[in-house]
């Protein structure tokens, strides 16, 4: 038993922290397909399609014009103003983990306020290119120190379910959100699906979920949109695919309600059924129904189990 | 009054017994190992003071209370004393708030002037003709003791509210074991790490009649960025307890609730460490965002406990000090084994015009201010300062209190130059509930600055381990 609020905390502190990772990695995905874009003297849409991907497109257009570059690494990485940028992940995470800082273990406090303080010494101008690719470097470490601290020093009691509850939650969301990139780059006219600058993006794609080798490990094939999708979405064996993470939020919803006498709410079903879907899916039967279709409804979806966990533990 | 301080190690006869061993410490110690300690311990509380620190964001980076490593000490005899004075001023205190709050046989008495209660900020009316569980109010009480000679000790302040501190005095403890292990090895030090237990003891004995089974008790913070948060938290983790803010709690069937994960969940009894003013926006300050609507309705009806009781600020206000004597007198028929300072109020026009005449002698003090700050020290003061003040006597008496400058106690303490004496008081925490319990020592407040008589951590005081050597 906890207080709800301790536990909004401890679920709000792993998204955050998986947020910033997150972000970091799409920004990663952004910087790859504009400058291969540019150096094969296509310049197109990247960066508005990064915008999509974090889902941080009205909250920039709303400040900004124009997705240069620029505009796009600075508003989600450092501007205050946006709720999901880096530093704003970082401050939130923190502050949760400041409000609940008994529910944490010494580690996982350190991790996060380690973190802030560094973060709080970066210079509030923009960061040069150079500098905030080692950022983004540095912000997918200290995600993983957290990720380490928890997993190697709390007790696995129901505390540890809500963070792992948050880390997937959040990770399931992202990984469909950056497959769904594809979708909203256009390819300019000249170029084939499937020719130079499709294969760079589909390799970009992979590279910033960590999945570039193993889906080599997995397939020993070129890359193939159909394998792709199958690797980010139906693989079991990869650690960040939607189905690894909807098998996590059921374990951990399930044993959090054997930690509390059985109880059950709709959340519970509705992860349940998320997770025997992907499960129980075929790749083709989601190129069928659209893979854009299909993210778009996963996303929602996720959300909704999102309002649910709210409503039945946090609240 | 004396001229020359006492100093508790070597006192008018010589070195005293209970120093001894702090004697015999720091001659067999080389200065550049008391350096070193001193410097492990500035370590030791830097990690620890982090966490103190850390609650403290922005500007102001981190106020670190400093903390000298040389313990204040007390035998047997002397502390056997203080706790008996300290159990009987309590009493007194409690028994007096239950009859303001009931018959008021005091104020007929002619003991304590009713306007002076009844017209204080802190007197509730709410409260008027209700019983707490077994008639407990103050359940921590603070008590601020000053001492001029081997057998003389007054009580400064009494604190009945809310008061702070026994972190410090736990981790102090905490510190001096980790750097001096030898010196616990060689005598018999009396424990104080269990009062987290105490406290929960304390907290769980005063439960509402109605409680089903055994009590829950949490502690309640206004949150994180209150100054005594890592107190607050430092308190629930040691006790084992919810630490929540007033949003984690509602009122169902007239009874609070905290909100869990697994539902619902009764709480019996609140230490609460959120002022009367805040507790409740439906009961007193509508505006209050760190309250639970309904819960003083649910506290007057008999379902839950709060700790310390609202209104208790009549106890512990400095115009209600002088009468305290009294209280003990009257209501226990007793001798006040603890003096209390003569004190002048200024809101009496003969005591005043004495005030104003003897501002060079005398420390001038706001009723209601704290932490050392509207304090006027009259021998330390200057010609401008006495001015400032006479002005501010004038035009609202009322708001002052005026008293002997007293030759506060010094102990031996480590600072830039060495080893020198430096003045100090204490706080014991004193807790109140079936029965009375008091953790040997407290809280030794140091004022690091020689010749300064005020110990308040905003006005340079540190801290110090307090000592009580067991038979």
């Amino acid at each position: 038993m906890m207080l709800s609020r301790t536990a909004d905390s401890l679920f709000w502190i792993a998204r955050y922290v998986e947020r910033a990772e997150n972000i970091a990695r799409i920004v990663q995905v952004g910087h790859r397909m504009s400058s291969m874009a540019l150096s094969l003297g296509n310049p197109g849409n990247e960066w508005h399609s990064t915008l999509i991907a974090a889902g941080c497109e009205p909250g920039f257009f709303a400040k900004h014009e124009e997705a240069t570059a620029a505009n796009v690494v600075d508003y989600l990485v450092r501007d205050r103003d946006n709720p999901s940028s880096i530093l704003a992940c970082i401050e939130t995470a923190r502050r949760n983990g400041r409000a609940v800082r008994t529910a944490l273990t010494v580690d996982m406090w350190n991790a996060l306020n380690e973190t802030w303080l560094q973060a709080r010494d970066i210079a509030p101008e923009k960061l040069s290119p150079a500098q905030v690719g080692t950022f983004l470097e540095w912000i997918k470490e200290r995600s993983q120190v957290f990720a380490g601290a928890y997993t190697n020093t709390m007790l696995r009691n129901d505390a540890h379910a809500f963070v792992q509850l948050g880390t997937h939650t959040e990770r399931a969301d992202n990984t469909a959100r950056i497959l769904d990139v594809k979708y909203h780059v256009l390819l300019p006219q000249h170029e084939n699906v499937g020719g130079a600058l499709d294969y760079a993006h589909w390799q970009a794609i992979l590279r910033s979920v960590s999945a570039l080798r193993a889906y080599h490990w997995v397939f020993n094939d070129r890359l193939k949109p159909w394998l792709i999708a199958e690797l980010l979405i139906l693989r079991q064996e990869m650690p960040r695919s939607l189905v690894s993470c909807t098998g996590q939020i059921t374990r951990s919803l399930d044993f959090l309600s054997e930690s509390y006498g059985g109880r059950r709410g709709e959340c519970h079903r509705m992860a349940g059924d998320l997770h025997a879907r992907l499960r129980y899916g075929r790749v083709q039967d989601v190129f069928q129904t659209g893979l854009h279709e299909f993210l778009t409804d996963f996303v929602e979806r996720m959300a909704a189990l999102g309002e649910e966990i709210d409503a039945f533990y946090l609240r | 009054m004396t001229t020359t301080p006492f100093d508790e190690m070597t006192g008018p006869e010589g070195l005293r017994p209970q120093y001894r061993l702090v004697r015999e410490w720091l001659d067999g110690s080389a200065p550049e190992l008391l350096n070193l300690k001193r410097r492990e311990a500035e370590l030791l509380f830097r990690r620890v003071g982090i966490t103190f620190a850390v609650y403290t964001e922005g500007g102001d980076p981190e106020r670190l209370i400093p903390f000298d490593i040389i313990p204040r000490m007390l035998d047997q005899a002397e502390w056997s004393f203080l706790s008996r004075g300290l159990e009987q001023r309590v009493r007194a205190l409690n028994l007096f708030l239950r009859d303001v709050y009931h018959d008021r046989d005091i104020f007929r008495a002619g003991k304590v002037p009713e306007k002076l209660i009844l017209g204080n900020e802190s007197y509730r009316p709410e409260m008027q003709g209700f019983a707490p569980a077994a008639d407990v109010y103050t359940h921590i009480a603070g008590i601020d003791i000053v001492r001029v000679g081997p057998e003389e000790f007054f009580v400064l302040e009494d604190n009945c509210r809310t008061p702070s501190g026994v972190s410090y005095m736990l981790e102090n403890r905490e510190a001096m074991m980790q750097l001096f292990p030898e010196l616990f090895a060689r005598h018999r030090i009396a424990p104080v790490a269990h009062y987290p237990e105490e406290l929960l003891e304390t907290l769980k004995s005063v439960a509402p009649r109605n409680c089903p089974g055994e009590p829950t008790v949490v502690v309640m913070t206004p949150g994180s960025y209150n100054s005594a948060y890592y107190e607050h938290s430092f308190l629930a983790d040691e006790m084992g307890v919810e630490l929540v803010e007033g949003r984690d709690l509602f009122i169902q069937n007239g009874v609070v609730h905290m909100r869990t994960t697994e539902g619902p969940r009764r709480v019996d009894v609140i230490y609460r460490r959120v002022d009367d003013d805040f507790l409740d926006p439906e009961a007193f300050r509508a505006d209050s965002a760190l309250g639970t609507p309904g819960l003083f309705q649910s506290y007057r009806n008999g379902n839950v406990t709060l700790a310390n009781a609202i209104g208790t600020g009549i106890a512990d206000d400095k115009s209600v000090y002088p009468y305290v004597p009294d209280m003990i007198r009257f209501y226990l028929g007793e001798e006040p084994l603890l003096k209390n300072v003569p004190t002048h109020l200024c809101n009496d026009p003969s005591e005043l015009s004495y005030v104003l005449d003897n501002l060079d002698k005398l420390v001038v003090k706001e009723t209601r201010g704290s932490g050392g700050y509207g304090m006027l020290v009259g021998p330390a003061s200057t010609a401008e300062q006495r001015a400032e003040f006479a002005a501010k006597l004038k035009a609202t008496p009322e708001d002052y209190i005026a008293q002997p400058t007293l030759a506060l106690s010094t102990c031996p303490t480590y600072v830039d130059s060495g080893v020198a004496p430096r003045h100090v008081d204490l706080r014991p925490f004193v807790l109140y509930g079936k029965e009375i319990r008091i953790v040997p020592g407290g809280l030794t407040r140091v004022a690091l600055r020689e010749g300064s008589l005020v110990v308040n951590s905003s006005q340079g005081g540190g801290t110090k381990d307090t000592w009580v050597l067991e038979a």
